[in-house]
């Protein structure tokens, strides 16, 4: 199938996807700083964010049910691009090889490499423990419904859930700062040709039909 | 209000000033033998503290209200046990904040100086810091803060901390009828229990015994049982009470730890780009 493209350039994210991913984002910063607010006192002066303490634990729990569902959407549209394929598993064997910027031996790849498919899966558990074991220590609305000892596990697995997420978030956003080129499909919704072709071949030729 | 040292605050990484030296450790000692159940305790506290629950219902036992609330930090418990020889036992309990040694609720408080032990031993919530969030209620270990629904705060008993820092006994102390309830150094309150606790063995009651739980550290509060092998007879006083490891888990080595990953993590991705570079997909011709 081929694309037009006006400006030489090859369409990742529609218009639709750049907002979704933007919106779940900047929920996930107020989320990040208001959580770590709550889990270490080095980290408190960031409920100031949210304006201060009892504002940070009043809106925390809302604006994590929004960006639960606005990142819903986002596992809907990514579900299929992000299965795992043998040749990911090819490619996830010259790990070492793509770090250390010897790109010339990865094998071909379609949309996304192993590694953005195991984050699309980690944040996908994240988002699920974290709404969950939210809910049970949501206060006023929901933890006088559930036991003590409940509460205290959920406290653990929502801090671990969520220290797991924030690490990814924080590889996520260097590897887009570190793989020149790919900053612009989030922002301005394409890559270059030679980026596609060069991280992506397979997505690259499915997307143009360039056998190339 | 405040005017005795603090020794210990929530969310609070630093010493607390130490320069007075420690202040010497109070208890109350409520011995359940002597109790009749009055409840001039529970009037007092709402007198003093100027408390008001809401009119309750009766539930056909004689506790009223049924549980603890932001508006009453002192309940009686009445438990009906009938013992091994078919004997009942009517065991009243005044059920309240214990005053841990090592309190739960301030360990796991996120809030900086939410809740505060002073160097009398006095565990005291301070509620302008509070911010709602409940997680005194997973961190102790007695199930005793509760939070109020017009304000959202946490809400205990204070050991009317206000009036100790006066020299005044708490108001529950000074109202109780039958001396059941008493208040003096933690030392004294010890000799006073356990010297109470040989008067019961003597006459006739084995198992007597003094709840000052090691599991805490020890509390401020503490009860003289006439059956001190099953404190779960007295309205499920926990017979060894601790701070559950989930909270210790979550409030302890965890803190630092993924603190100081999530710094490497950004450390580690600035530093690759330093060492390595940035990766740049070549035009046409360039090779790799």
């Amino acid at each position: 199938m081929s694309v037009a493209m006006k400006s030489g350039d090859v369409p990742r994210y529609t218009a639709n996807e750049r907002v979704n991913h933007w919106a779940v984002a900047l929920l996930f910063i107020l989320l990040a700083a208001s959580g770590l607010a709550f889990f270490h006192p080095a980290f408190y002066f960031l409920s100031w964010l949210l304006g201060g303490g009892p504002w940070a634990r009043i809106l925390h729990p809302f604006i994590g049910v929004l960006m639960f569902l606005l990142f819903l959407f986002m596992i809907l549209r990514y579900w299929n691009d992000n299965k795992i394929q043998a040749y990911d598993r090819e490619w996830g064997k010259h790990m070492a090889d793509f770090i250390n910027n010897r790109d010339a031996a990865l094998p071909p790849i379609d949309k996304y490499n192993i590694g953005q498919k195991q984050f699309f899966w980690v944040q996908a558990t994240c988002m699920f423990l974290l709404i969950a074991s939210g809910v049970v220590l949501w206060r006023p609305y929901f933890a006088a419904l559930f036991p003590i000892p409940l509460i205290r596990i959920a406290a653990v697995v929502h801090a671990a859930a969520g220290f797991v997420l924030i690490i990814a978030v924080i590889v996520h956003v260097y590897a887009a700062i570190w793989v020149k080129g790919t900053i612009r499909a989030m922002v301005r919704g394409t890559v270059t040709h030679a980026w596609a072709r060069h991280h992506h071949p397979l997505w690259y030729r499915r997307i143009t039909g360039n056998t190339k | 209000m405040q005017s005795l040292d603090v020794q210990l605050r929530s969310a609070t990484t630093t010493a607390s000033p130490q320069a007075r030296g420690a202040g010497q450790p109070v208890a109350k000692l409520i011995d359940i033998s002597k109790c009749i159940g009055c409840k001039a305790c529970q009037v007092a506290c709402m007198q003093w503290n100027d408390l008001r629950d809401d009119i309750g219902t009766t539930v056909g036992v004689y506790d009223n209200p049924v549980d603890l609330t932001d508006q009453s930090w002192t309940v009686m418990r009445f438990a009906e046990v009938q013992r091994a020889d078919g004997n009942l036992d009517w065991l009243i309990r005044k059920d309240g904040c214990m005053h841990c040694e090592d309190p739960g609720c301030l360990k796991a408080c996120p809030a900086p100086g939410a809740i505060v032990k002073y160097s009398n031993g006095i565990v005291d919530f301070i509620s302008e810091n509070c911010i709602g969030c409940g997680y005194c209620i997973a961190g102790c270990p007695f199930n005793i803060p509760r939070i109020s629904k017009k304000d959202n705060k946490a809400y205990k008993c204070t050991l009317c901390s206000d009036r100790v820092a006066v020299g005044l006994e708490p108001a529950c102390v000074k109202t109780c009828p039958t001396g059941a309830i008493m208040f003096g150094t933690k030392d004294d309150m010890v000799a006073r229990g356990v010297k109470r606790v040989n008067d019961l063995k003597e006459r006739g009651l084995q198992k007597a015994a003094l709840y000052d739980p090691a599991g805490v550290g020890g509390t401020h509060v503490m009860y003289v049982l006439q059956h001190g092998d099953t404190p779960e007879a007295y309205s499920g006083l926990p017979a060894d009470p601790k701070i559950s490891p989930w909270v210790s888990l979550w409030k302890g080595v965890t803190k630092p730890l993924l603190s100081i990953g999530i710094g490497l993590a950004i450390l580690g991705g600035f530093m690759h780009y330093v060492t390595r570079g940035p990766k740049e997909a070549h035009d046409e011709g360039d090779k790799a």
